[in-house]
């Protein structure tokens, strides 16, 4: 009988074979926490009276929803968090570097096969790389601080296969969008989905991030891609055996499979103000807005900020409305700069903020007002996201996002 | 056995509705508990007393993995909360903070706001005089619950209580 | 009698021969400036007048700066009001393009004329030899209904300046010992003027950041004589001036100051007054939390390259929020493409777009409770930073960034 991977994953670390609804305590590799949630961890780490961390090269702490500081009481964030590092031995902390999802594997901690938590929903952005990652709350988060261990749900899996060539106006937004529309947005609740098809086999990592990012909108617990050589390229480890058996198994079983041809995706938005509520770009042509967003863990990649440079070359955002666009790091930062995109997107009137996750959680970064309408780039158009439970969220790729800039008004790349 | 009075929510009550992100760095939740279910509904915090519980439908506290979100449900004393289902993150959340969630896929359509709902935990829910069967949590989850919460169970864990 | 440039552009602007101080006179302005801070309540108060009415669109420019990207569903209100106010009026207009004193020099300031700004650092502009000054939103709407205002003919307190500033020291230094030295209401109600064969060493950077300054000891606006180095900048901006005054060698002047440049040493404001200056020396080793190195005063490409040197090849202290922040669209252009941002990036800054940021201690880069920021902004009163209790530095860029480093205030030479 055949695994899934996230079966495989799980399977390894407890050195058991393992199926949907076994419950298992794992030994976890990473654990993320971000400023926002660092000081309950930290509260609740010693209100079980925990005295040391199970293993703080494990730990990785990241400072980005809250820089920079628009709260007085924002700073009490860093220093709590910094406290901690410094009393348990943690090294890894980025204080200024960019979204803690990008980081994560950016920065070389999460490797195929790994399994990771993070306080943050975001976490199953990980699964880009073949990797267990999910998010979970503070009081968890303490707990694994204390022991190493989490206790988890073996989760069934949807896959999900994606074959043939995508159109050039259509990105990986576009289709983790239209699954999302398909699944609902609590479609894949409590399951794990497993992306594959020759569309996905060609994707880069970064556009792999955007779906895996994505997955939880549809109320999974991971989106996974087996571990390829630009995988392998990236996480800067050989493209070994092991790598190559990270994959679901041809007989492994599925709940469920949703088969798409690539040529059949078009550009689409997710409509105030649920992420399931998916209509092409084209039905949507002429709706004005207001601002748009590029950046976050979804789409704040070099790839991201270059598609929209393409777009907006030469050309300029129209007037009274707002471009805002926030790399996702620091190094995607510098990459845009030394490469040019930068100055072409400044040159088109871009407000190009400093890495962080800026507008996307909601704490400045270009909050907006009653009856204002925003195209944005990134996971979530909740009520009141971005500002007033009045402001229309549009959620978009990159390109669309660019040509929509420049129109002033929802438009297909 | 309990009784509780019904605050009836919709579908995809998420994270951001029910504590938005404006409000998460508060330093206690007491602080936090006026902003409660601000974006769609600015009074509703105010309203609900200690014991009433939530009554929602499908996909109860998707969105982020903010434990504020339960906790502060929690600190504004809501016995339960019964949904047609729950986001995964939120059901953790709300366990580990010994905040009771029932999934129940007829209440919602069965109930107005306002009424009165006897709860028997692991049995059922009465409205009306129409019983509406629940069922138990996994053993390891009741463990959780049944030690008030993962903090509790850690501090027995650890030796302290 | 002879004349000073403030009574001279005073009179122009009133029509009259002449003025002295002392004088009440009627002038017609030439521009109005007005930011995020205020506009809205100035538009308020217009809806409210019987007869709203606009003396000439033409003159004003309203520019967003203090609070962009917006950070609260307030301030995103308050944008709305001014962005649809000016797009129905067809006001000039700039929302993100830079620290509006940095865009009004940029763009639209001309020597001899009569500006207002609802901001207290509309002083600037002096710098091009033009009467900026500051007003609140009630003399700005008077301006804006009826293209006038009148004005106290200011007395002028002179600086001659004479001599080079000494190399790792800046203009900063050299209007932070002034203030010192004449106390933070020493020019309450005057004109500071600035001139003698020590200005013509100064850049133009340097001069926006001394006339800048000098409402910081009260002045009602600076002004420098325009020279070459002014002219040359006009013209690379594309405007001509609008008159070119000096002050008569009879002019009366209620002070006169003979400043020598090479005496400046680098200097640093302490918390929580612009002139309780100290050597830079003095407070050599206060742990820091943040550094700050942008605002009207010093964000132009000038100083950013004095930080930029002094970080190249460093790195910002552990710990240490390292905010860089260009003053405008053109001024983060130019340090792209010179890689100063890729240097101050490397090296851990946090590289920003050209707002206001800290210096304006809302939106971007708050301090908190008993938290210490060193920084090139404008003012380090108790609070304007962020929390009520946290403590404000004032030094250039080059004690911010050399600070930065060492993550304790540290003079540049020093590192």
């Amino acid at each position: 009988m055949g695994h899934t991977l996230i079966e495989k994953i799980i399977g390894k670390k407890v050195g058991h074979e393992v199926k949907p609804g076994d419950i298992v305590t794992v030994d976890v590799d990473w654990c993320m926490i971000d400023d926002i949630m660092a000081p309950f961890a930290v509260q609740k780490f010693h209100e079980m009276g925990f005295s040391k961390v199970y293993n703080p090269d494990k730990i990785v702490l990241i400072y980005d929803h809250f820089l920079p500081a628009t709260q007085v009481d924002d700073s009490r964030h860093f220093r709590v968090a910094d406290e901690f590092a410094e009393k348990y031995g943690i090294k890894s902390v980025h204080r200024t570097d960019g979204i803690c999802h990008q980081l994560m594997t950016e920065a070389g901690y999460v490797k195929p096969g790994d399994i990771a938590f993070g306080t943050d929903s975001h976490t199953v952005t990980y699964g880009c790389v073949g990797a267990f990652s999910t998010g979970i709350g503070y009081t968890e988060m303490a707990g694994i601080l204390g022991t190493g261990q989490l206790w988890i749900k073996v989760p069934e899996t949807i896959k999900v296969e994606i074959d043939g060539t995508l159109s050039g106006n259509v990105t990986s937004k576009d289709i983790i969008l239209r699954i999302i529309g398909d699944l609902t947005a609590s479609g894949a609740t409590y399951q794990a989905i497993e992306f594959t098809g020759s569309t996905v086999d060609s994707m880069s990592v970064a556009s792999r991030m955007t779906m895996s990012n994505m997955s939880v909108e549809a109320g999974a617990k991971c989106g996974l891609f087996a571990p390829d050589e630009k995988t392998c390229d990236y996480c800067r480890i050989p493209y070994d055996d092991e790598m190559k058996a990270l994959r679901g198994d041809d007989n492994a079983t599925y709940s469920k499979v949703l088969q798409y041809r690539a040529e059949d995706f078009v550009p689409v938005c997710a409509c105030p103000s649920l992420v399931d509520n998916i209509k092409p770009v084209s039905e949507l042509k002429g709706t004005k807005v207001n601002q748009v967003f590029l950046g976050s863990c979804t789409n704040g990649r070099l790839e991201d900020l270059r598609t929209a440079a393409t777009i907006l070359k030469g050309k300029h955002v129209a007037d009274y409305v707002k471009l805002i666009v926030t790399p996702a790091s620091r190094k995607i930062y510098r990459e845009a700069l030394a490469d040019g995109t930068l100055g072409i997107l400044s040159d088109a009137g871009a407000i190009i903020t400093t890495p962080g996750c800026g507008l996307c959680c909601g704490r400045g970064g270009g909050i907006l007002s009653d009856d204002e309408v925003v195209v944005a780039t990134n996971n979530r158009n909740f009520l009141g996201r971005m500002g007033t439970s009045k402001v229309k969220i549009y959620l978009a790729s990159p390109a669309t996002a660019a040509a929509t800039a420049i129109a002033g008004e929802i438009t297909e790349a | 056995m309990f009784e509780a009075k019904i605050w009836k929510l919709g579908d995809d009550i998420d994270t951001d509705i029910i504590l938005p992100t404006e409000y998460l760095a508060f330093d206690t939740v007491e602080k936090m508990k006026p902003y409660a279910f601000s974006p769609l509904r600015q009074d509703l915090a105010g309203m609900i007393k200690p014991g009433d519980m939530i009554v929602a439908g499908n996909n109860f506290g998707c969105g982020s993995s903010r434990e504020q979100a339960p906790e502060v449900v929690k600190a504004l004393g809501v016995s339960c909360i019964v949904a047609k289902s729950f986001a995964r993150i939120f059901f953790r959340n709300a366990i580990n903070n010994g905040l009771l969630l029932i999934e129940q896929p007829d209440l919602y359509d069965n109930v107005k706001e306002g009424e009165v709902a006897k709860v028997e935990p692991g049995k059922e829910i009465i409205v009306n005089g129409k019983s509406y069967e629940i069922a138990n949590l996994p053993e390891n989850l009741m463990e959780i619950l049944d030690a008030g919460g993962l903090v509790k169970a850690m501090r027995k864990r650890n030796g302290l209580d | 009698m002879g004349m000073t440039m403030a009574e001279k552009i005073i009179a122009a602007a009133a029509g009259v021969e002449s003025c002295k101080a002392g004088d009440i006179e009627t002038v017609t302005i030439d521009k109005l400036m007005s930011n995020d801070g205020t506009t809205h309540l100035t538009i308020d108060m217009y809806n409210n007048l019987k007869n709203p009415h606009i003396a000439d669109t033409s003159k004003l420019v309203w520019i967003i700066d203090h609070n962009i990207p917006a950070d609260s569903p307030k301030t995103a209100a308050s944008h709305k009001k001014m962005r649809d106010f000016a797009k129905e009026h067809g006001i000039t207009f700039y929302e993100g393009e830079g620290v509006c004193h940095q865009v009004m020099m940029e763009k639209h300031v001309r020597p001899g004329e009569l500006i207002f700004g609802a901001d207290s650092h509309t002083c600037a502009y002096g710098a091009l030899g033009a009467f900026g000054t500051g007003v609140g939103c009630t003399d700005y709407l008077y301006g804006m209904v009826t293209g006038t205002s009148w004005l106290l003919v200011p007395e002028t307190i002179r600086f001659n300046l004479h001599g080079k500033l000494n190399k790792g020291v800046y203009a900063r230094d050299l209007i932070l010992t002034i203030i010192g030295r004449i106390s933070a209401n020493g020019a309450n109600y005057k004109a500071m003027e600035f001139a003698g064969e020590g200005l013509h060493e100064l850049s133009i950077a340097d001069r926006i950041s001394i006339c800048n300054l000098c409402v910081e000891a009260g002045a009602k606006t600076a002004l420098m004589e325009v020279d070459d180095v002014a002219l040359e900048y006009l013209e690379a901006h594309g405007r001509q001036p609008k008159a070119l005054y000096k002050s008569d060698e009879d002019a009366v002047f209620s002070e006169v100051f003979d400043i020598d440049l090479s005496e400046i040493q680098p200097i640093v404001a302490k918390p929580h007054f612009v002139d309780n200056v100290v050597p830079a020396k003095e407070c050599e080793g206060v742990k820091i939390d943040e550094a700050f190195l942008g605002s009207c005063n010093n964000g132009r490409i000038e100083d950013l390259r004095v930080g930029a040197q002094v970080i190249k090849g460093k790195h910002v202290a552990d710990k240490v929020r390292f905010l860089v922040v260009p003053a405008s669209r053109d001024v983060y252009k130019q340090a792209l493409e010179e890689g100063l941002l890729d240097i101050f990036m490397e090296a851990g800054a946090m590289v920003m777009n050209p707002n206001c940021s800290v210096c304006w201690g809302a939106c971007q880069g708050v301090i908190g409770e008993g938290e210490t920021l060193i920084s090139t902004g404008t003012r380090n009163f108790k609070g304007r930073a962020g929390h009520k209790d946290s403590f404000v530095y004032l030094a250039s860029a080059a004690t911010v960034t050399a600070s930065a480093i060492r993550g304790c205030i540290t003079v540049a030479e020093d590192l």
